[in-house]
C-alpha cells in the first residue's frame, strides 16, 4: 500500500500502464493517472448516489470520492475487507478513488501492440476503453478513465431545482 | 519623467499603487456623492485634493503621463475651489466625478498596459481647464505654468523653504529629487535651490543608503504655504520642514530680467531673508493628527494597517483550519486515557483548544470587512441611473458596518447592483405616476445589512409599484414555465428566478435583457445564500438575500443517526429535546411535534437521506430544532455526540454539491462528515410529503 512510484520507470516510446483485477478480468489505466494506491477504509457514505459510489473519504484533509469500479462495470463482487485497494487517480483535474480487487503490476506496452477494443456487448461501453492488448498470454483491457467518468453524475451535478 | 531602467525596478511596486489609486478614487467619489449638489467644506475639499493629490505623486514617480496630466489639472481645480478663486457650481460635481472615472480608466489602463484613447482624456482636461475660467490654466508637464498676471489670482510670494530629510528617507523610497521638481513646477520663474551636507560621516561608517543632506530652497509662487506643504505631505513631518513666507511679491516677476536671481552657490537663504523683512515669521502647520475626522483621516488610518496579499490571509485561515483539526483529534486522544494519571495532559488540551479558537477567531476577523465598502458604490450608481430614467430616488443605506467576509463581498456586489437596477427600472415609478398613485414624487430606494443570528441578511427595499403578479403569471405562461392562477404570490414571485424571464415591456440598457434575476439566484446560492421577495402591489418590494457569515468555518453539533455522522451548524439550532410519545402528532397526515404550544413539522433525517438503522420513534431519537428563516422545524437524529467547530470542505472540488449539506467537513478521527443545511432539508421534506 505504498504510494506508487512511477519516476523509476523508463521506456518513452510505450505508454505505461498499471494492470488491476476486476474479477476475473485483468484491466490496465495510465498510469500517469495514478496518484497513489492505498487501502479501503474510513468511507463516508454520500445519500442519493448509485451503488458503485461508495462515498467519500478524507485524504489528507482533500476530500475524494471513492468509486467501486467493480460496481460500475458490473464484473466481479463487491466485497471489502483488508486486502481491498484504492487507486487514486487524477482524472479530468479531479482526485478520484477507485476501488479494485488488486493491483498486480506496472507494464509497458508499445503503441503497436494496442488493439482496438471489439464490440464486447458488456457492461463496459466500448467507448470508455482505449483498447485490448496482451500481456503474458493473457489479455489486458485498458480503460480511458476520463471517458469512463466524465459520463458518469459523479462529476457533473444533478440538475436540481429548488 | 523616468526611464524604462527604473519602470523596471519599480514595476513590481506599481500593484501597490494601481490598488491605493483605488482607494483614493473611491474616497473620493464617496466624498463627492455625499454632498448631493451642496457646496463641498474645506476639510471635504481638502480630502479629495489629497487623493488626486496622492494619484498624482504615485503616477509620476511611474512615469504614467496621462494619470499625471488628469490629476494635476483636477488638483488644480480643486485648489481653486480651495481657495475661493472660483466659485462652487453644482454641475462642478459631475465634472469631478466624471474626472474620477477617467482617472480610474486611466489606471486600469496602465494596469493592463493599454494605454486609453486620448479623445476621452482631452476631452475631460479640456472640461476641467473651462471649469478654471481660463484655458490657460497649468498643464501638467510643462514646468513653468503659464499664468497671466491678470486679477483674480492670489499675489505671488516669495517662500523659503529648509528640509532636512530624516536619515532613513531614502529606505522609504522618497526621491528628493521627485520634491524638488515638484516645486520648481510650483515656482514662477524663480527657484533656488542649494544641498547642505549636515555632518559628513567617516568615511569607514558612511552609508550611501543614509539621508545626511540638509535642503534649502527658495521660490516664488502663487501657491499658499498649504500647498507647500502637501509637495512634501509624504516625505516629511512637520517637525523637519520649516516654510517661512519672507515676503509678498506685488509684481510677477516672470520674465523679469530684474527679479533677482540667487546663485546657487551663494550665501545661505537666511541672508536674503533678513533683507527682505519676515513676514509671518514661522507657519507652523498643524500637526495632522488634529484634523483627523471625517474622511480626510487618511494619514491617521493608514497608520494602524498593513497591506496583505488575500492569498496570504486564506493560506493563514487553511492553516488554522488544519490545526483545528488537528487539535479536536488530541482532544478526542486525550478523553479516552485515565483522567487521573494524565491529568496535566488533559489540561493542557484543553488550554490548546482554548487557544486554538481564540486564535481561529481573530484569523477569521482579519477576512471581515464591513459592508459598506460595497453599499458606497450604490449612491452614484442611483444617482445616474435615476437621472438616466427621469426618476426622482432618495437612496439609503443602513448597516453599513456589518462584517461580512472579504470573499463574499467581493461576489454580493454584482448581483446587488442588478437588483438595485431592477428596482429603479421596473420598481420604483415615474413621478407623476407616483403621484397619481397618492406617494411622494421621490421614490426612496434602501440598501440594509444586517447580522441575524449566524447569517447575514442585505435587503433592497423600495417603495416602488411592486410586483405585478398577473403579468408575471402571464409571462411565465407565454415562456412556456410551469404556472397556475393557483399558486402562492411566494411560489409566483419564485418564477422571476427562472432563467430567460424578464417581463420588462421594453429591453433597455439598465435591465430586461432577461438574463436577471436568474443569474442573481445562481450568484447568491454560489455564496450558500438565498434570495427571499415579499411584494405589495403599489407598497413596493423587498428582495432579501442572507449569506453565512463566513464560508471557512462553522460551529458544528455532530449527531449520530444510524451508523453516519454529521454536522448540525450552530447558527441554526434552537435547542434539542426528546419529546413525550403524546406530543408527536399527526396534523393533516403530515408529522409535527407540539413544543410549548407550537406545532413544529418532523423532520426525519434517515429518511431523507436513505439511512438504515436508525431510531424511528421520536420519543425514543432526540429532536433538534431548527430555526430556518422565520420557520421552525424539528430535525430527528438519534443521538447528540459534541459540540466542534469544523472546517468546511469542498464536495464540489472532487465530486459534486450534495443536497441537503453545505459542504463536508474532517471528524476527530479523520473520517468525513457531511455538514447539513436546514433549507435544503427542509426543501427535501416538503417535496417527499
Amino acid at each position: 500500500m505504498q504510494p506508487h512510484n512511477n519516476s523509476s520507470l523508463a521506456g518513452n516510446a510505450a505508454s505505461q500502464y498499471l494492470s488491476f483485477t476486476l474479477g476475473q478480468e485483468n484491466y490496465g489505466i495510465d498510469i500517469l493517472a495514478v496518484q497513489e494506491i492505498r487501502g479501503y477504509d474510513g468511507v463516508t457514505r454520500i445519500a442519493h448516489t448509485p451503488d458503485y459510489i461508495r462515498g467519500v473519504i478524507n485524504l489528507r484533509g482533500v476530500i475524494v470520492p471513492i468509486v467501486d469500479l467493480r460496481l460500475r462495470l458490473a464484473v466481479g463482487e463487491a466485497s471489502y475487507h483488508e486486502f481491498t485497494v484504492v487507486i487514486v487517480l487524477n482524472v479530468l483535474g479531479k482526485v478520484i478513488g477507485v476501488v479494485v480487487d488488486g493491483v498486480s503490476d506496472v507494464v509497458a506496452l508499445p503503441a503497436g501492440e494496442v488493439q482496438p477494443a471489439p464490440e464486447l456487448g458488456s457492461a463496459v461501453d466500448t467507448r470508455c476503453l482505449t483498447g485490448i492488448a496482451t500481456v503474458n498470454g493473457q489479455m489486458l483491457i485498458l480503460l480511458d478513465l476520463e471517458r469512463l467518468l466524465e459520463t458518469d453524475e459523479l462529476l457533473v451535478a444533478k440538475a436540481t431545482r429548488h | 519623467m523616468t526611464t524604462g531602467q527604473e519602470n523596471i525596478d519599480l514595476g513590481r511596486f506599481s500593484g501597490v499603487f494601481f490598488e491605493e489609486c483605488g482607494e483614493h478614487l473611491q474616497q473620493m467619489e464617496e466624498i463627492l456623492v455625499g454632498l448631493r449638489d451642496r457646496e463641498p467644506d474645506q476639510e471635504e475639499l481638502n480630502a479629495i485634493f489629497r487623493a488626486a493629490h496622492s494619484i498624482k505623486g504615485g503616477a509620476g514617480i511611474f512615469g504614467f503621463e496621462l494619470l499625471m496630466q488628469v490629476s494635476h489639472e483636477m488638483e488644480s481645480l480643486l485648489d481653486s475651489l480651495r481657495n475661493r478663486e472660483i466659485p462652487f457650481l453644482p454641475g462642478l460635481i459631475d465634472l469631478l466625478l466624471e474626472a474620477g472615472d477617467l482617472l480610474a480608466l486611466l489606471v486600469e489602463g496602465y494596469r493592463a498596459g493599454e494605454p486609453v484613447a486620448c479623445e476621452t482624456v482631452d476631452q475631460v482636461r479640456a472640461k476641467l481647464r473651462r471649469s478654471l475660467g481660463h484655458d490657460s490654466a497649468p498643464v501638467a508637464g510643462e514646468v513653468a505654468p503659464e499664468v497671466s498676471a491678470g486679477s483674480g489670482h492670489p499675489p505671488l510670494a516669495r517662500y523659503q523653504i529648509t528640509f532636512t530629510p530624516p536619515p532613513d528617507t531614502f529606505s522609504r523610497g522618497i526621491r528628493i529629487d521627485g520634491l524638488l521638481r515638484e516645486l520648481a513646477e510650483l515656482a514662477h520663474g524663480e527657484f533656488d535651490c542649494r544641498a547642505e551636507l549636515m555632518e559628513l560621516p567617516e568615511l569607514a561608517s558612511f552609508d550611501a543608503e543614509s539621508c545626511i543632506t540638509r535642503w534649502h530652497c527658495t521660490l516664488v509662487t502663487t501657491a499658499s504655504c498649504d500647498d507647500l506643504y502637501d509637495v512634501f505631505m509624504f516625505a516629511a513631518d512637520h517637525d523637519q520642514l520649516t516654510i517661512r513666507k519672507l515676503a509678498a511679491v506685488e509684481a510677477p516677476v516672470r520674465n523679469d530680467p530684474t527679479a533677482p536671481k540667487l546663485p546657487s552657490s551663494g550665501p545661505p537663504p537666511e541672508s536674503p531673508a533678513q533683507g527682505l523683512g519676515v513676514q509671518s515669521t514661522s507657519v507652523q502647520r498643524p500637526a495632522r493628527g488634529d484634523t483627523a475626522a471625517g474622511p480626510g483621516r487618511r494619514a491617521a488610518d493608514s497608520e494602524g494597517s498593513i497591506r496583505v496579499n488575500v492569498a496570504k490571509v486564506d493560506q493563514l485561515v487553511n492553516q488554522v483550519g488544519e490545526l483545528l483539526i488537528t487539535q479536536a483529534m488530541l482532544t478526542q486522544l486525550s478523553a479516552a486515557l485515565d483522567p487521573v494519571a494524565n491529568e496535566a495532559l488533559q489540561r493542557c488540551v484543553a488550554q490548546l483548544e482554548k487557544n486554538t479558537r481564540d486564535l481561529q477567531g481573530s484569523v477569521m476577523s482579519i477576512r471581515l470587512v464591513p459592508i459598506g465598502i460595497v453599499f458606497s458604490r450604490f449612491p452614484r450608481m442611483v444617482r445616474e441611473l435615476a437621472a438616466k430614467l427621469g426618476k426622482s430616488v432618495q437612496f439609503k443605506s443602513s448597516g453599513d458596518s456589518t462584517e461580512l467576509d472579504k470573499g463574499l463581498i467581493e461576489k454580493i456586489a454584482d448581483p446587488l447592483s442588478h437588483l438595485v437596477r431592477n428596482s429603479l427600472d421596473h420598481g420604483l415609478e415615474a413621478p407623476e405616476a407616483r403621484l397619481s398613485g397618492g406617494k411622494t414624487a421621490s421614490g426612496t430606494l434602501e440598501l440594509a445589512a444586517s447580522q441575524q443570528g449566524g447569517r447575514i441578511v442585505i435587503e433592497v427595499i423600495d417603495d416602488g409599484a411592486g410586483l405585478d403578479r398577473g403579468k408575471i403569471l402571464a409571462k411565465a405562461a407565454e415562456r412556456g414555465l410551469p404556472c397556475s392562477e393557483a399558486l402562492s404570490d411566494e411560489e409566483v414571485w419564485q418564477l422571476i428566478f427562472l432563467p430567460g424571464f424578464s417581463t420588462a415591456e421594453a429591453v433597455t440598457d439598465i435591465s430586461g435583457r432577461g438574463v436577471g434575476m436568474d443569474v442573481v439566484l445562481k450568484n447568491v446560492q454560489a455564496l450558500g445564500g438565498r434570495v427571499q421577495i415579499t411584494s405589495q402591489a403599489g407598497h413596493g418590494t423587498r428582495v432579501s438575500i442572507s449569506l453565512p457569515l463566513t464560508l471557512a468555518i462553522v460551529e458544528g453539533l455532530a449527531v449520530e443517526v444510524g451508523q453516519e455522522r454529521f454536522i448540525v451548524p450552530l447558527n441554526v439550532i434552537v435547542e434539542s429535546l426528546q419529546p413525550k410519545a403524546e406530543q408527536v402528532q399527526s396534523v393533516n397526515g403530515k408529522e409535527v411535534v407540539r413544543v410549548r404550544g407550537e406545532y413544529l413539522p418532523i423532520l426525519r433525517l434517515y429518511r431523507l437521506f436513505g439511512i438504515e438503522g436508525a431510531q424511528q420513534a421520536p420519543h425514543r431519537g432526540i429532536l433538534v430544532l431548527l430555526e430556518l428563516e422565520g420557520e421552525r422545524v424539528a430535525l430527528l437524529v438519534d443521538a447528540l455526540l459534541d459540540e466542534q467547530q469544523v472546517v468546511v470542505k469542498s464536495l464540489e472540488a472532487n465530486f459534486r454539491k450534495v443536497e441537503g449539506t453545505a459542504g463536508a467537513t474532517i471528524l476527530g478521527d479523520g473520517r468525513v462528515a457531511l455538514i447539513l443545511e436546514g433549507g435544503e432539508l427542509l426543501q427535501m421534506h416538503k417535496r417527499n410529503s
